[in-house]
């Protein structure tokens, strides 16, 4: 899985846990927080579709790695692969 | 018991309603007149289908998608009741000071809808809990739908649900009442809802009772008072009201749809699910009496009749007993058209018959094809609106599970 397929599948999330918003020009390198209207509990939402669709964990500690589309390319790419997840 | 000081007398100057046949308190009471019901087939999950009562408004009206998504459907009825009853209250509700608005929301039961759905949805995972939902606590708690009203209104003043079985509905409307006179808040907003329609367990709870009602045509599913009536429809719905003190009402120039003249509510202390005619009499007589009224005074009883063979012939006696020499008074019932909305039920029954006090038409109960004679109340309204002459007061009752009996009059609003 290439880190541009890695972002199209979160975008994929956010994109039904946050219906309202806009995510055409979402810069990957800004944290989504500053882009999106999105609480914790929309973070804990990306967590559990991370979960049942693709069958990763991210664990507590490791939430501040979803920040941006970037950092979540960089640590989710090798969790895919590892996992075997095909974009 | 001490002497009361004369309490503020609490109108009525905003509706806000979503039912089967209807969005609005006119279109609504157009459909009553019309005879217009509104069920329709839903599959229901590990059920089949069933008939219910489903509403159609539009949820993005007043709510983001994601609000809808997060929320409960409860909650999204509550939203738009409450919205449109303030809107067409006429409020400035830019100007109202949030703090002093109670928002009371009658609920037959919350939580069932969503911890089936996680249930189910864990069980598509082994029901390995780690997949239940972070949301399920905050859709499931009691005060979800007056919860999520007060998020949606920026009111921060008491929001909170009103537990009380199928007599939740008239008791939301009391309780705003009684904190009005209380002097506890400024505005009520009360009423009920139900979001009953999307739990399996009520549908199949009715059905292991002998409850559920069961027709070719779902708009024929409901029939109370009908000889051949074999239960309950289930339906989903809301009704919530502005109250007010008749003197902010008046200062302001709003309009005033009824006053809320008296009620009771008691308990039959007799049995888990079946009513008891002699106490549901008295509910009706001590409402009587605490709105200074005869029965002759009532112009029409709305019966809570929810087409169980044997709760229908009870309320009958009861109704029978309490308006046994009121040549002037008419009895009708609405869960002909709509089914059974449960916790929303007493508020919007009673909300279908308000314009009565400005036109004297009294709809029908509707679906009878013919009248069980145990239940053939004189001035029982029977698929035809009435003309009447006057109608001054209305009774309205709802009824509920454990015994919780409620009986509400409301008058045509007079100096």
């Amino acid at each position: 899985m290439t880190s541009e397929e890695c972002k199209k599948l979160v975008l994929d999330i956010i994109a039904d846990i946050a219906p309202d918003e806009d995510l055409t020009n979402i810069k990957s390198d800004v944290r989504l927080r500053d882009q999106l209207q999105l609480d914790s509990m929309d973070f804990l939402d990306i967590v559990m579709e991370l979960r049942k669709r693709h069958g990763i964990e991210v664990p507590e500690a490791d939430y501040m790695q979803l920040a941006s589309l970037d950092s979540c390319a960089a640590y989710l790419v090798p969790k895919f692969n590892a996992a075997g997840v095909k974009a | 018991m001490a002497a009361r000081t004369p309490l503020s007398r609490i109108v009525i100057t905003g509706v806000g309603l979503t039912a089967p046949n209807g969005n609005t308190l006119a279109e609504f009471r157009a459909n009553l007149l019309a005879g217009k019901a509104g069920g329709e087939f839903i599959d229901m999950r590990y059920m089949g289908r069933v008939p219910a009562g489903v509403c159609h408004f539009d949820t993005l009206k007043y709510q983001k998608r994601k609000e809808v998504r997060v929320g409960t459907r409860a909650g999204s009825i509550s939203i738009y009741c409450a919205r449109e009853a303030i809107a067409d209250s006429k409020l400035a509700w830019d100007l109202i000071d949030k703090t002093r608005v109670g928002i009371y929301v009658g609920t037959t039961e919350h939580g069932n809808v969503e911890t089936e759905n996680e249930i189910y949805n864990i069980s598509q995972f082994k029901y390995d809990t780690k997949f239940w939902s972070h949301y399920h606590n905050p859709r499931t708690v009691s005060n979800n739908p007056a919860g999520e009203a007060s998020l949606n209104l920026g009111v921060t003043g008491p929001a909170y649900a009103v537990g009380a079985a199928c007599a939740a509905g008239n008791l939301g409307i009391i309780h705003g009442a009684q904190m009005l006179q209380l002097g506890e808040i400024d505005i009520a907003i009360g009423g009920g809802v139900s979001e009953s329609i999307h739990t399996f367990g009520i549908f199949a709870g009715f059905k292991s009772q002998g409850a559920l009602a069961t027709h070719e045509d779902p708009t024929k599913a409901s029939r109370p008072f009908d000889k051949a009536r074999n239960g309950i429809m289930v339906s989903e719905g809301g009704c919530l009201y502005v109250l007010e003190r008749l003197e902010d009402a008046k200062a302001r120039g709003a309009k005033i749809y009824g006053e809320v003249a008296g009620w009771c509510v008691n308990s039959d202390a007799t049995d888990y699910v079946l009513p008891n005619p002699e106490r549901q009499g008295q509910c009706m007589r001590a409402a009587l009496a605490r709105a200074g009224l005869r029965a002759q005074d009532i112009h029409i009883v709305n019966t809570h009749a929810t087409a169980t063979p044997q709760g229908d012939i009870q309320e009958c006696q009861a109704v029978g007993e309490v308006f046994r020499d009121c040549p002037d008074t008419y009895i009708n019932g609405t869960k002909g058209y709509i089914g059974h909305t449960m916790g929303a039920a007493g508020a919007l029954e009673l909300a279908g018959n308000l314009p009565s006090f400005e036109d004297r038409i009294v709809h029908p109960t509707i679906n009878v094809t013919e009248l069980d004679p145990a239940c053939a109340l004189p001035n029982l309204v029977v698929n035809q609106p009435v003309q009447v002459k006057q109608v001054d007061a209305i009774l309205n009752n709802s009824f509920g599970m454990l015994g919780i009996n409620s009986a509400l009059i409301i008058r045509r609003y007079a100096d």
